[in-house]
């Protein structure tokens, strides 16, 4: 397929590559089927779950309005409590803060808690060019390190792998990384996450930084909150010296209470639980007890930009739990290293062009990445309307040109002209209709009408279109 | 009562049928059917592309094609929704940039009085069973728009499940996209092919004559595998379903 139209490239290729992988296929509609259900009956056990969805969408409409307020509220609350507050405008400043605050203690390794923001800015490759390691504990994130390999969700990072081949990466890399593999390790679920709580405890017990993001920041009392299911994360949360906490300021809620709507909602939206195993809040420092140092560094990187946007702010009230990834069609099949970013699914295609503009191919193809089926929006327990933000990023990139832009704008202005002009509209149909013995089946020449016909029969042509037929019959 | 037909451009120019269909069964629910000529699209297509500005005469001009009637009756999901959703979204965004707030008003006239073919038999009419006749086994699809946006839920079913003779199976992932998703169908053919395989498979094995919608744009899709695969199934518009009856029998 050539990319001489809009929205063509990037995504489509990848997904491409994806949809031929027999085995990818068939481990994501295994997954994305299982978690599918599990959240349907988990969220149909709350009888009020459409009130807490708004809640949860007016709470967060509402922090947003005034988050400038609540942002200077929890960095008050969060110094008062013994922390300290880094702002980082983008990713190179948060890096920059965080490769720094690690220099200055000295060591060389840090545990990491699973975290979406560092991801996105890259951190563990910025602390790996400043010599320092950066180690992954959460199971699949574990996956995926040890993998070379990126990850293709936003909860379950290794989806797109199975048992056989999450032993095989265990079994030949472990060693590169610290404890090896046990001898003989099987593909049983049991003895994989036994050979991954063994290879971590070294790790937890060692590290002396620990790194992690946030669900959620109370600004009232300066209290960060870490939903988990694993306990690595409460890990490393107390067991090192110093803690450095990288966090999205959208993450911002402004109370304890707010916290009661988002507990029920996020769990049975992202793992189907009523309630997830682990929910660890730190508030500062405290003497003895856990870290002794405590810093937060509070990313924008884009957030504002999202901000300003009137259509595609809504997009910041997402609370990360990947409902929407679990339901897409087009996720299901396209697998997530095709959206080329951390953030893949239906939050993906919104939030990354969102995040790093349209002006790369690959961000430029994103808002195109949907069949607008509306599934997304139906289970985001935020009510994210994500169709209608495709469609408001689909107009930013149709306006600012680009690719093949101009042959597809002049189609829709032709377009346009003959659907204005019903009598053009209805001679066009008459040719239509009086050719029709000569239509081909399929077409090669047109890239365009081959990406139909590669697949599909093109419609038979009716002998005389409606109107004529209307005309016939009802007008005389 | 004065209703409108809004046959829809893909219905009008390839899919004549369900057009005829839905004239011949609203005419013989006592209904006198009006055509105004002066419809072409509702503008989804470009509007979904990202060219809203080019959607705006379309909405101008499928407003004063329909202006005077009580109802406007469209066998398309998809385009109802189009209507109902996006007319208004529209709207707010002209007269948000300071252009005028014509849309605005268009919307508020046309949305309350558009209704999508099964809603207007059942909410309007108040009918399930229309007297028709089909003795073949039929799958529905329910296409995302009607599910999702228009809310019609068993709508489709219980009209089907009144007709004659029909043995109604049941299509498993039935609320599952069927991956036309208008120009998503050839910006991302290759996943576009993937959804519409499975679906395919879905309907086949249900042993199914036909693969019923209410919406020829994911059945030009649908079909159009169908043929290709020389699949023992056949994509049929629900209209054309319930306006054959024994006398005269659409098969």
């Amino acid at each position: 397929m050539s990319g001489t139209y809009l929205g063509m490239p990037s995504f489509p290729r990848a997904a491409r590559a994806a949809v031929q992988d027999r085995t990818l296929r068939a481990n994501l509609r295994h997954a994305t089927h299982t978690i599918r259900d599990k959240r349907a009956k988990a969220v149909a056990e709350l009888g009020d779950w459409d009130q807490l969805r708004e809640a949860g969408k007016q709470i967060k409409d509402r922090t947003l309005r005034h988050l400038d307020t609540h942002l200077l509220q929890l960095e008050q609350a969060v110094t008062a409590a013994g922390g300290t507050v880094h702002w980082a405008a983008d990713a190179d400043e948060a890096n920059r803060i965080v490769t720094d605050l690690v220099r200055a203690t000295g060591e060389r390794e840090v545990v990491k808690v699973k975290s979406m923001a560092t991801q996105e800015i890259g951190l563990n490759e910025a602390l790996e060019a400043a010599g320092i390691a950066a180690y992954e504990t959460d199971l699949a994130e574990l996956i995926v390190q040890l993998g070379d390999d990126r990850p293709s969700h936003i909860l379950v990072p290794a989806i797109h792998r199975n048992r056989g081949e999450i032993r095989e990466i265990f079994t030949r890399t472990m060693s590169e990384w610290g404890r090896p593999a046990p001898d003989g390790l099987t593909d049983r679920p049991a003895d994989l996450a036994e050979a991954a709580r063994l290879h971590l405890r070294d790790k937890f017990l060692r590290a002396k930084v620990g790194i992690s993001g946030a669900n959620f920041m109370v600004a009232e009392t300066g209290t960060l909150v870490v939903v988990e299911s694993e306990g690595n994360g409460r890990m490393c949360l107390t067991l090192p010296e110093t803690l450095i906490s990288v966090v999205g300021i959208e993450k911002t809620i402004p109370t304890w209470r707010d916290l009661e709507v988002f507990l029920q909602t996020l769990p049975r939206s992202s793992t189907a639980e009523r309630m997830n195993p682990y929910t660890s809040t730190w508030t500062g420092t405290a003497d003895g007890d856990g870290p002794q140092t405590f810093h937060l560094v509070l990313l924008d990187n884009g957030r504002t930009g999202v901000l300003a946007d009137e259509v595609g702010r809504q997009t910041l009230r997402c609370i990360r739990c990947s409902a929407c990834l679990n339901v897409c069609p087009v996720y299901e099949r396209a697998g997530g290293h095709a959206y080329g970013s951390v953030y893949p699914g239906p939050i993906g295609a919104i939030l990354t062009p969102q995040l790093r503009g349209t002006t790369s191919e690959v961000d430029a193809s994103l808002p195109f990445a949907s069949t607008l089926c509306g599934a997304c929006y139906e289970v985001c327990p935020v009510a994210i309307d994500i169709p209608e933000v495709l469609v408001h990023l689909r107009e930013k990139v149709a306006d600012q040109g680009g690719k093949g832009h101009r042959l597809e704008k002049a189609a829709i202005k032709a377009a346009g002209w003959v659907l204005n002009h019903p009598a053009a509209l209805t001679a066009a149909e008459r040719a239509a209709a009086k050719t029709r013995r000569f239509h081909p089946e399929k077409l090669g020449g047109l890239p365009l009408a081959a990406a139909w016909t590669n697949t599909r029969d093109l419609p038979v042509m009716p002998a005389e279109p409606f109107r004529d037929w209307w005309k016939r019959t009802h007008n005389s | 009562m004065r209703v409108a037909l809004f046959v829809t451009c893909v219905n009008d120019a390839v899919f004549p049928a369900t057009g005829i269909a839905v004239v011949k069964l609203l005419e013989r629910l006592g209904v006198t059917v009006d055509f105004p000529a002066a419809q072409t699209c509702c503008g989804q297509p470009q509007y979904n592309t990202g060219y809203r500005r080019d959607t705006e005469p379309l909405v101008r001009r499928t407003a004063a094609a329909f202006a005077g009637y009580e109802y406007v009756v469209t066998p398309s999901g998809s385009c109802a929704a189009m209507i109902r959703d996006n007319y208004p979204r529209i709207g707010r965004l002209q007269t948000k940039e300071g252009r005028g707030g014509d849309l605005s008003r268009t919307a508020d006239s046309l949305v309350p009085r558009t209704y999508e073919l099964t809603e207007f038999l059942v909410d309007v009419l108040g009918v399930t069973d229309v007297g028709a006749y089909f003795p073949h086994t039929v799958t529905y699809h329910p296409s995302c728009h009607g599910v999702r946006m228009l809310g019609l839920g068993e709508r489709p079913r219980k009209l089907l499940e009144a007709v004659k003779g029909l043995e109604l199976r049941e299509l498993p992932g039935a609320e599952e996209c069927c991956g036309f998703g208008g120009t998503f169908a050839v910006k991302n053919s290759d996943v576009s092919a993937a959804m519409g395989e499975d679906k395919i498979r879905s309907a086949v094995s249900t042993g199914a004559d036909f693969l019923c919608g209410a919406d020829n744009s994911c059945l030009m899709h649908l079909g159009g595998m169908l043929r290709r695969q020389d699949a023992p199934v056949r994509a049929l518009h629900l209209a054309e379903i319930l306006a054959s009856t024994e006398e005269e029998p659409l098969l």
